[in-house]
């Protein structure tokens, strides 16, 4: 499987308000990892309650993946690139915790990169993207179609002390599911790494800190939110929130 | 592959080409889902199906010559068996039920048997010729006597240039014939193409079906975006809170694995009961009920089983019997009844 969840379509587009006198053009690669609260964490962590939440719910994980796309490199000059892609980080089983655009860059200081945690509006387009209808990535039409941002799946010990399953998937919030769901708010996000400079082949260290999702703002109760959250909005907009800072740029390595 | 033996006049020209044969694709496969795994030393020719064909309902593969894949695995059960365990050459019964065999070229990952313990077809193959409580056969025997067959040495020769058989050769050619099995033409599938209507129990089964608030069967077993309907992984669905059989556990060593099983696809449920890995429901009312009440707990148990406290989805009367019209309507007739897929 390791070979269809990467890139579908890759549309390199610069959009150029002057010329760039920085001619020379480099590679770059995004390489996500995963930390709870700072400890590490990587599959074989997985499958074992060892991890405490914000609200104090002691959690495993067993399942983690999620979607980041149209990755943003923007120079103070106005100078954009925007590499129309997307990428299906498959914790679970180690698969593409390396995005590599096939596109290059120029060398230079980019005054904000940034990419977006699920898909934007416009491309969340109901089973049009092959490799992601074979993992079963999708969303029911209900919902609105398109496809699921993240799935983080485990278990937790419940206030009965015993270990129940968790659900936390992120899609695009939906109402009254049906032929014509409503939408309230965008529940997909822009992840903003800050200004670097570039000056060889790039890698980008992003983290994702887990625990992050179950803090800040909304302080999350398992015992209250724990499975069939994909029709329920207003959990949609608490991992929104929530996800506003679980991404940070650890380090560029060049 | 293209071999030719040039020779001077008065000698037999050997020639060994074997017509390629791609895979037809079903339009809703190739719109949704990526290309199915045809291995690179193993491409589908004329010649190859059709030895794999004859390989399949021939019980010389078996110690006794009594018994041929297609005895467990029957064109009219979408390739599996009414019975719940097959029984071998000796009549000694296995422990799990005879899987269903179809769209076998899209199983991404190659993982065979409801374990997963077979990496690819091909070496799929391999195992129930050799096992005891099977055919109960030796690779050997059997090549030997597919050698001083009055056919088979031709016929291995049309396929893959030789006519020394051996059994890697056996293999790919059943591989070969098991990937032409392709099942498409449900009563759904012709729904999304627009060829056929459906029922409105049918449609609101489908609902029940993709509703994470009532079935959620769509996590495990895809939806209208996915063809196979079924994401070809394993799963403890809660059959069992003590686990005898570990399944993927056994064969991956994790304990975290035990009890997981490969997820079936959802089609051609109207002819193969009965179902799950040990066959013990008889029934699709019994399967539903399993999932809407019955979910027994147990450590490895999948987070996607939902309310496991209270044994399941708790689905009402009418919602089980629309999930079960809908769940019928993914069968294919064409499939079982598919002359091509037949012994003759």
């Amino acid at each position: 499987m390791n070979k269809i969840a990467s890139i579908i379509f890759i549309l390199f587009s610069l959009l150029s308000c002057s010329s760039d006198d920085d001619n020379n053009t480099v590679s770059f690669s995004l390489n996500f990892s995963h930390n709870w609260d700072g400890t590490p964490v990587t599959n074989a962590d997985f499958n074992t309650i060892k991890f405490t939440n914000a609200e104090g719910d002691q959690l495993s994980i067993e399942r983690l993946r999620y979607l980041i796309s149209d990755i943003k490199l923007e120079k103070s000059n106005g100078e954009t690139i925007i590499i129309e892609a997307y990428n299906l980080v498959d914790v679970t089983n180690n698969q593409n915790l390396i995005f590599s655009p096939t596109a290059t860059i120029s060398e230079g200081t980019y005054s904000k990169v940034s990419f977006i945690f699920g898909f934007k509006n416009e491309k969340n387009l109901d089973g049009v993207y092959p490799d992601l209808n074979t993992v079963s990535w999708n969303v029911p039409a209900m919902l609105g179609g398109g496809y699921h941002y993240m799935q983080l799946d485990g278990k937790f010990l419940n206030s009965s002390n015993m270990e129940q399953g968790y659900n936390y998937h992120a899609i695009r919030a939906a109402d009254n599911p049906g032929a014509n769901p409503t939408f309230p708010q965008d529940t997909f996000f822009e992840v903003n790494l800050g200004s670097v400079t570039i000056s060889n082949n790039a890698v980008f260290n992003i983290e994702m800190n887990i625990a992050q999702w179950f803090k800040t703002p909304h302080t999350w109760d398992l015992n209250v939110l724990n499975q069939m959250l994909m029709p329920n909005s207003a959990a949609q907009i608490m991992m929104y929130d929530n996800g506003q800072n679980v991404f940070s740029l650890k380090s560029v390595d060049q | 592959m293209f071999f030719i033996c040039f020779s001077c006049t008065n000698e037999k020209v050997d020639t060994y080409s074997p017509t390629p044969s791609a895979l037809q694709i079903p339009q809703l496969f190739g719109d949704k889902i990526i290309n199915p795994v045809i291995p690179f030393d193993n491409p589908q020719t004329v010649e190859g199906i059709a030895l794999g064909k004859k390989l399949f309902f021939d019980p010389i593969l078996s110690a006794d010559n009594s018994q041929a894949c297609a005895d467990c695995h029957k064109p009219e059960n979408a390739f599996t068996d009414p019975d719940r365990f097959s029984d071998g050459i000796n009549g000694t019964l296995g422990t799990r039920n005879s899987m269903p065999l179809f769209n076998l070229a899209w199983n991404y990952d190659e993982a065979f048997f409801w374990d997963g313990r077979a990496f690819s077809l091909e070496h799929q193959a391999f195992n129930p010729v050799t096992d005891p409580i099977e055919m109960a056969s030796t690779w050997p025997e059997v090549e030997q006597k597919l050698q001083d067959h009055s056919e088979y040495p031709t016929l291995f020769n049309q396929a893959f240039g030789t006519s020394k058989i051996d059994s890697s050769l056996v293999t790919k050619a059943i591989a070969q014939f098991e990937r032409t099995l392709i099942s498409s033409n449900s009563k759904f599938d012709k729904y999304l193409l627009g060829e056929t209507s459906l029922t409105p129990q049918e449609l609101n089964g489908f609902n029940v079906f993709m509703d994470e608030n009532r079935g959620d069967c769509f996590h495990c077993h895809g939806s209208e975006n996915n063809p196979l309907w079924t994401d070809n992984l394993f799963h403890n669905n809660g059959l069992d809170a003590i686990i005898t059989d570990l399944g993927l556990g056994e064969v991956s060593g994790d304990p975290a694995d035990n009890g997981k099983f490969k997820s079936p696809s959802l089609r051609n449920l109207a002819f193969t009961a009965p179902y799950m890995h040990d066959g013990r429901f008889a029934t699709l009312d019994d399967v539903i009920d399993h999932y809407s009440e019955g979910l027994q707990d147990s450590p490895t148990i999948d987070p996607l089983m939902k309310k496991v406290a209270q044994g399941g989805v708790q689905l009402s009367p009418q919602d089980k019997a629309d999930l079960k019209a809908f769940l019928l309507a993914l069968s294919d007739y064409e499939f079982i009844n598919n002359p091509a897929f037949k012994n003759q």
